[in-house]
């Protein structure tokens, strides 16, 4: 009985190392296929997400919302689906290792909703870059991505026009 | 215990440390009576507020309030306890006093009959029944179940309605554009601002950051709903006053020795 648990077990294991290995396969296949004016934001330095990134996408506005109205309002100050976080996960370090602001085109929520043209109002009021006293582990470990791909990939602004996207359409460009 | 009553009509501001100055709080007109401490009797600050957890909702169970000795606070205490407001929570004198913010300052009084002068830390008063809540057209002003009043300024359209309803002045309009906020107290041009009573301390079960500044036993935060609590305690046992007690706002910040 044992030995057939252990034999389960590791058929399991050896099912998950081969799910991993296809899943990461598919990532790099994906990556190159990926013309380069699309947005391509600068991957976290946290970790896994509080939600699959595909999830994230459609809806991190609506739980941001709701998480903002359960703090605001009833104190509840609880790290998941906070924009906190999400500032502090998603930071991008500059050329001189500082945090940049949303002023710049590099920060994370800029390179998409600058190429969705859609303006966030969020940092009016709220600070868009990582303080000191907040995620210890993400400074110490420091940003690997400043200078990652991710950000040049993101492209010039005038990459990002109409006639590009008519010329991707067309198949004139990749 | 001997009572003193001071005469009520010649306690007058003569200055406030920013902002509009004289006339802008003769509201402290009327409220003043001073009376003679028992011997031995002490405040003292004491971290007593225990840390919800995080995941919890606040509730009426509690409701936070503070309680400020005037006696035990100099100009510089009360500028310390403004420095440490500033420090916690990010705001500035940017060296345009008609429109800075201010969420604490320093008010100073003095008796005309007695030449007698002091000065005390002045913020929302966190009252139970706040009239910038009453006059808020979006509902952007409001009072935590805890007793805390805020301003929710995603909702918060500027009108300034609040700051006007507000007798205590407690209330400021941000006008310029802010960079760089502290990440728990978010604050932006547009929408109206005040005290927290460090709304991300308490809920962390830590006192607000002008407490922790301010001289042994000056100011007292607390529970006044937990009859067990220091402050409970003190305000049962020793005369405090609310400012403006007769507009029966029943503010959670009383004071002693006004």
């Amino acid at each position: 009985m044992k030995i057939v648990l252990i034999m389960q077990k590791l058929i399991m294991t050896m099912l998950g190392v081969a799910f991993i290995g296809v899943s990461l396969l598919a990532s790099v296949g994906q990556a190159s296929a990926q013309p380069e004016w699309m947005p391509n934001p600068p991957k976290a330095i946290g970790g896994q997400c509080d939600l699959d990134p595909k999830e994230m996408r459609v809806k991190h506005m609506t739980l941001l919302d709701h998480k903002r109205d359960q703090t605001m309002h009833d104190g509840i100050r609880t790290k998941k689906y906070s924009l906190k976080n999400c500032i502090a996960c998603h930071a991008v370090k500059d050329e001189s290792n500082k945090y940049v602001t949303v002023k710049d085109e590099r920060h994370f929520c800029r390179s998409c909703h600058d190429y969705a043209a859609v303006r966030i109002d969020c940092f009016d009021c709220h600070a868009s870059r990582p303080q000191d006293t907040m995620n210890k582990a993400a400074k110490a470990a420091g940003n690997p991505h400043a200078k990652s791909a991710g950000i040049s990939a993101i492209g010039k602004p005038g990459d990002r026009t109409v006639a590009t996207l008519r010329k991707f359409i067309a198949g004139e460009v990749k | 215990m001997i009572s003193l009553k001071q005469d009520q009509t010649k306690v007058k501001e003569t200055k406030v440390t920013s902002g509009d100055e004289a006339g802008r709080r003769e509201f402290l007109k009327g409220s003043a009576a001073a009376l003679a401490l028992a011997p031995g009797m002490t405040l003292f600050a004491y971290g007593e507020a225990l840390a919800k957890p995080a995941d919890q909702a606040v509730s009426t169970k509690s409701r936070w309030g503070l309680l400020i000795d005037a006696a035990k606070f100099s100009d510089e205490d009360v500028d310390a306890c403004v420095k440490a407001c500033q420090d916690e929570n990010g705001w500035s004198d940017t060296g345009k006093p008609l429109t800075d913010p201010q969420w604490i300052r320093r008010v100073n009084l003095k008796n005309k009959k007695t030449e007698e002068q002091f000065s005390l830390p002045m913020m929302c008063q966190h009252c139970a029944e706040p009239p910038c809540v009453d006059v808020c057209p979006t509902g952007a002003s409001f009072k935590r179940k805890d007793g805390i009043v805020l301003v929710d300024k995603h909702i918060c359209i500027g009108c300034r309605y609040c700051m006007m309803a507000c007798p205590y002045k407690a209330r400021s309009f941000v006008h310029e554009h802010i960079e760089d906020q502290k990440e728990h107290a978010p604050r932006g041009i547009g929408t109206v601002e005040s005290c927290t009573m460090c709304v991300h301390l308490v809920d962390e079960g830590k006192e607000p950051a002008c407490v922790k500044a301010a001289p042994a036993g000056a100011m007292v935060f607390g529970d006044l709903n937990d009859k067990t609590s220091k402050l409970a305690q003190l305000i049962k046992s020793v005369a405090t006053q609310q400012v403006r007690a007769d507009l029966n706002l029943d503010p959670g910040v009383r004071y002693r020795n006004i």
